[in-house]
C-alpha cells in the first residue's frame, strides 16, 4: 500500500532577527501509511511542531521551506502554489493545536468555526454541518453536544476545547489529523478523558495522525510509531514497543530514563536533629475586595497546615486553580496571608514581606515558575546574583566577585557566563541562574513554584539533580510545589495533595506510597504510565470522576 | 450579562460627564486667569472709573470667581451659552451657523477619510511586507511628516493658482450649483483628508497585524482559509476596539484643530471664531468654543469605547 505521505530531505530556514537564516530542519525522510498514527517527540527546539507543519505545506511567519518535497496523497506540498495548499488544508489535512484556548476565534461562536471547513471547502450545507458537528460532539464525550457549539470560547472548559477543537478538525473527514501537543496545557485528570476520546475516534475512522509530544508516556498510549527528534534531525524511528523495550539512540534512552523512579533516599540529617523549621497554621489566604469577616471575597487557600522538619522536604501537588501557587506566595509574604500563623525556625512571620526583618527575608527564599520573567532582562547575570549579596550580606568588591563565581560554580554554569543577559541563555540555564539568585541569601528554606515545569523533561531532571545536592552540601529545606508527581515523589520527603484550596491528603512516600483520599487516588493513578496499554487498561470510578474532575 | 454591559455603558457616560464638569471648570478658570479686565478693554482709553465699575456691576464681574462660574455652568446647562462681551449678541447665534459649517467639513471628511484609511490600513496589514505594503507606509509616513499648512498652500498652488480650476477661498455664501459646493470643498477636503488619515491608516495597519499573529488566525489559514477571509472573517472583528479608538482620535481633530486650515482657505468655521475670540478678549465665546471642542472629543471617544465593549464578546 502507498504511502499517505512521504516525506524526503527536508530542509526548513529560520531568519534570525539580525537576518542570518540558519537551518533549523536539516534533511529529514518520514512516511506515514494511512490509517497509522506516528507520534513526533523530542525537546522544545527539536523542530517537531515544524515539520508537523510542512504536511500542511505551511511554515511560520519568518520560516521558509528550502528544500526537499513532502508529499500528500500524491500532491507535492513544497511545489502548490498557495492557493492549491488552501484546497489541501483542513480538507485532507487537518490540525489540532496546542493550545484550542488560544487557537478559538473569542469573538465568534464555536459552532461556526466548528463548521466553518466546510463553508470554506464548499462540503455541504451548513444545516448538515451542523448536525455532523453535533455527532461529533457526541462521539468525543463533549457535556451537551446539542447546545455547546452555541457559547464562546471563554465560556467552557480547557479540557472542552482542546475536544471542540478535534470536532473542528475531524468535521470535513481528513485523511490525516495533526495533533500539535493538544494535552500538554490540560491537567492530568483531564488530560485521560481527552486522550480516550482522541483514540476512541481515531480508530473507529481509521484516520492516519501525526501526534506531536514531548512527553513519551502520552505518545505510547496512541502511537504506532514514534520518530525522536532533535535539533531539526531524526535520532531514531521505530514501532512503540520496540522503542519503549529497547532503544538504540542514547538520547532516546536519556528520555525513557527520566521516567524511572529516583526514590528520595533517607534524608541526611539524623532524627535527633529534627526540629521544625516551617509551621503553618489554618493559613487563608486569596483575592478581592476584604469581606466584613475579614476576610478576602475569593479565597484561593482554606486553612491549610503544614509543617516541615529541618534539612527534609515537603512537596505540594495540585491541578490548576487548586490554591498551591497562592499557599507559596502567602508563605513567601507577596500576598500576605489573611488569617493564620506562619512560624519560621521558632519565630513568628509577619504575613506580609514588607513587615518581616531583613534576617527572615533572608532565610526564606522563593524562586519562581518562569526565570524568563522573574529576571531583570536588562541586567547581566553578575549583576543578578551580585544584588542579593550586597542586599543581605553587605558583600562588595572583591570578596563579592569571588562569591559570584562560586555561586555560578555551584549551579553548574560556566564563568564565561558572568557578563551575559538572561535573554541570552538556554532555559535550563536561566532556571539556574534563578535558583542561584535564592542561594545567594544563604537561605535556610526556599520554595520553589513550579520550577521544572517549563523545562525540558531531560534538562528538568539535571535541575532536579542540583537541587538535591545542594541540599546535602548546605542543608537546605525545600518547599516543591508541582503538578507533576514524579518531579515531587523524586524529591520530597513528605507530600501533600491540594484540592479546591484545601488540603485533602498529606502522605510520607517512605512510610505509605498509597494515597487514602479519593481525590488524592484519581489524581496518582492519572499520571500516564510508560506501558502502551496503561490507557485502555485504567478503570476509573465514573462518580469521582463526575466530583472532581472539571473537564 | 446584559446588565453588566449596561453598567459598563453607564459607568462610561458617568466618567465623559465627569471629565465634562472637571474640563468646564478649567476653561472657565483658565480664560478668566487671560490677563487685562474685560470693562476696561470694552469701555476704551475714555472710561471714567465710575463707567468701568459699573460696567463690572453690570456683567457681574465684581462677583467672586466661583459664583460667575456656578452661574456660567448653570446658564451652559439650559443651553444658555451667554452673550458675547464685543457684539452684545447671543453666543449661541454667533456659533450656530459657524458650527453647522465645521460639522458639515468634517462631516464630509469622514466620509471620505474613514473608508479610505480603512481599506488602505487593513490592505496594507494583509500583505504585510510586500511592495504594496512598503508604499503606503512610506506614503503616510510622509504625510504625517508634512505640516498640514504646507498641504493646504501646496494645495492653493497648484489648483489655484497653475492650474486655476479650484477658487482659492472657501466662502460658502455664493453657492448656487451642486458643481459649486464640491468646487468649493475640494480642497479643504483634501488636505484634512491626508492630515487625519495617515494616523488611522497606521494605526488601523497595526491592529490587524496584531490579530493576525494570533493563533487563532493561524488556526483559520490551516483550515484552508484564503488570506483574504482569515484577515477578515477572524482578524478584524478582535480588531474593532482599537481601531474605533485609532478613529475617533484622529476624527476628534476636525472639531476644533482645523484653525489652519480654516485661515489658509478662509473658511468660515467654529476654530477659526474661537481665534477671533481670543484676539477681542470675548471670554462667553471662548469659553463656549472651548467645551463644544471638549463635547465634540468626549463623544467621539467614548462612542470608541462603547464600540469596543460591544464588540468584546467576553462582555457581551
Amino acid at each position: 500500500m502507498a504511502n499517505l505521505v512521504e516525506i524526503r530531505d527536508l530542509k526548513v530556514e529560520a531568519k534570525t532577527d539580525s537576518g542570518r537564516r540558519i537551518e533549523i530542519i536539516k534533511g529529514i525522510d518520514l512516511d506515514i501509511a494511512p490509517g497509522e498514527i506516528v507520534a513526533l517527540i523530542g525537546e522544545s527546539g527539536s523542530g517537531k511542531t515544524t515539520i508537523a507543519l510542512t504536511i500542511m505545506g505551511y511554515a511560520r511567519p519568518g520560516c521558509r521551506i528550502s528544500g526537499g518535497s513532502v508529499t500528500v496523497a500524491g500532491k507535492d506540498m513544497v511545489a502548490l502554489s498557495e492557493r492549491q495548499r488552501a484546497n489541501v488544508r483542513g480538507l485532507e489535512v487537518s490540525y489540532v493545536p496546542q493550545s484550542a484556548a488560544a487557537a478559538f476565534n473569542p469573538s465568534k461562536r464555536i459552532i461556526d468555526q466548528v463548521i466553518e471547513v466546510t463553508r470554506i471547502h464548499q462540503l455541504m450545507p451548513p444545516a448538515e454541518a451542523r448536525e455532523k458537528a453535533v455527532s461529533l460532539f457526541r462521539a468525543l464525550s463533549l457535556p451537551d453536544p446539542d447546545g455547546i457549539g452555541n457559547r464562546y470560547p471563554h465560556q467552557v472548559s480547557g479540557g472542552q476545547l482542546q475536544r471542540l477543537a478535534a470536532a473542528m478538525a475531524l468535521i470535513s473527514d481528513p485523511k490525516l489529523v495533526i495533533f500539535d501537543e493538544p494535552t500538554t496545557a490540560l491537567d492530568v485528570t483531564t488530560q485521560i478523558e481527552v486522550l480516550r476520546a482522541f483514540k476512541a475516534v481515531m480508530k473507529k475512522s481509521g484516520i492516519a495522525g501525526v501526534y506531536v509530544s514531548h512527553d513519551l508516556a502520552v505518545v505510547a498510549q496512541i502511537a504506532d510509531r514514534i520518530v525522536v527528534l532533535r535539533g531539526g534531525e531524526v535520532q531514531e524511528v521505530a514501532g512503540t514497543n520496540e522503542i519503549l523495550a529497547d532503544a538504540k539512540h542514547p538520547y532516546t534512552r536519556e528520555l525513557l530514563s527520566a521516567f524511572e523512579p529516583k526514590p528520595r533516599g533517607e534524608s541526611i540529617v539524623a532524627a535527633l536533629e529534627r526540629k521544625p523549621l516551617l509551621q503553618v497554621n489554618g493559613l487563608i489566604a486569596g483575592y478581592g475586595p476584604v469581606q466584613p469577616d475579614g476576610l478576602p471575597l475569593v479565597k484561593a487557600v482554606q486553612e491549610a497546615s503544614l509543617s516541615l522538619e529541618r534539612g527534609r522536604n515537603l512537596g505540594i501537588i495540585g491541578e490548576s486553580g487548586c490554591g498551591k501557587s497562592t499557599l507559596a506566595r502567602s508563605i513567601a509574604g507577596i500576598l500576605p496571608a489573611s488569617a493564620g500563623q506562619l512560624t519560621l525556625d521558632g519565630r513568628e512571620l509577619a504575613p506580609s514581606a514588607r513587615q518581616r526583618s531583613r534576617e527572615q527575608l533572608r532565610e526564606l527564599q522563593i524562586v519562581f515558575q518562569h526565570a524568563d520573567t522573574s529576571l531583570n532582562p536588562a541586567k547581566s547575570i553578575e549583576e543578578i546574583l551580585g544584588r542579593p549579596l550586597k542586599f543581605y550580606h553587605g558583600m562588595k568588591g572583591k570578596a563579592r566577585d569571588t562569591r559570584i563565581d562560586e555561586l555560578m560554580d555551584m549551579v553548574r554554569l560556566p564563568k564565561a557566563l558572568r557578563s551575559r543577559t538572561p535573554a541570552e541563555l538556554s532555559g535550563g540555564q536561566k532556571q539556574r541562574v534563578n535558583f542561584a539568585r535564592a542561594l545567594a541569601a544563604e537561605p535556610k528554606l526556599i520554595v520553589c513554584d513550579e520550577i521544572t515545569s517549563a523545562l525540558d523533561t531531560v534538562v528538568a531532571a539535571a535541575v532536579i539533580d542540583l537541587l538535591k545536592e545542594m541540599q546535602r552540601e548546605l542543608s537546605l529545606s525545600y518547599i516543591f510545589i508541582s503538578h507533576d508527581l514524579s518531579v515531587v515523589e523524586a524529591i520530597c520527603d513528605e507530600i501533600v495533595v491540594m484540592y479546591n484550596g484545601r488540603k485533602v491528603e498529606e502522605i510520607t512516600p517512605a512510610i505509605s506510597k498509597v494515597p487514602q483520599h479519593p481525590y488524592s487516588k484519581l489524581l496518582f493513578s492519572s499520571v500516564p504510565k510508560l506501558d502502551p496499554s496503561w490507557l485502555d487498561r485504567l478503570e476509573r470510578d465514573p462518580e469521582l470522576v463526575k466530583t472532581y474532575v472539571q473537564g | 450579562m446584559r446588565n453588566y454591559v449596561l453598567g459598563l455603558i453607564t459607568n462610561r457616560l458617568g466618567s465623559a460627564a465627569l471629565t465634562l464638569l472637571i474640563v468646564s471648570f478649567a476653561v472657565f478658570f483658565a480664560t478668566a486667569m487671560l490677563p487685562g479686565d474685560t470693562a476696561t478693554i470694552l469701555l476704551g482709553q475714555a472710561a471714567t472709573p465710575e463707567a468701568v465699575a459699573g460696567l463690572r456691576a453690570a456683567m457681574h464681574l465684581d462677583e467672586p470667581a466661583f459664583f460667575r462660574f456656578a452661574r456660567w455652568l448653570f446658564g451652559l446647562l439650559q443651553g444658555d451659552l451667554g452673550t458675547s462681551y464685543v457684539n452684545n449678541v447671543p453666543v449661541a447665534e454667533l456659533i450656530g451657523a459657524r458650527f453647522v459649517n465645521t460639522m458639515r467639513l468634517a462631516g464630509i471628511v469622514t466620509l471620505f477619510a474613514v473608508p479610505l484609511s480603512l481599506t488602505l490600513g487593513i490592505t496594507a496589514a494583509m500583505f504585510r511586507g510586500s511592495v504594496y505594503d512598503r508604499i503606503v507606509t512610506v506614503l503616510t509616513i510622509g504625510v504625517i511628516s508634512v505640516p498640514e499648512f504646507m498641504i493646504a498652500t501646496s494645495a492653493v498652488l497648484l489648483f489655484s493658482v497653475y492650474l486655476k480650476w479650484l477658487p482659492a477661498l472657501s466662502f460658502a455664501s455664493d453657492v448656487t450649483s451642486f458643481w459649486q459646493v464640491l468646487k468649493i470643498y475640494a480642497m479643504p477636503v483634501i488636505t484634512l483628508t491626508f492630515v487625519v488619515s495617515a494616523q488611522m491608516i497606521r494605526m488601523t495597519r497595526a491592529a490587524v497585524i496584531d490579530t493576525i499573529n494570533t493563533p487563532y488566525v493561524e488556526a483559520a489559514i490551516l483550515k484552508g482559509a484564503s488570506r483574504r477571509r482569515a484577515v477578515l472573517v477572524h482578524a478584524l472583528p478582535n480588531a474593532v476596539g482599537p481601531i474605533a479608538n485609532a478613529i475617533a482620535l484622529s476624527l476628534s481633530y476636525l472639531v476644533g484643530g482645523v484653525i489652519i486650515v480654516e485661515t489658509i482657505f478662509n473658511y468660515p468655521g467654529i476654530a477659526k471664531l474661537m481665534v477671533d475670540g481670543v484676539s477681542t478678549r470675548d471670554l462667553p465665546l471662548i469659553q463656549s468654543c472651548a467645551i463644544i471642542f471638549c463635547i465634540g472629543y468626549l463623544a467621539l471617544i467614548t462612542f470608541a469605547d462603547i464600540v469596543a465593549i460591544l464588540a468584546n464578546p467576553r462582555v457581551r
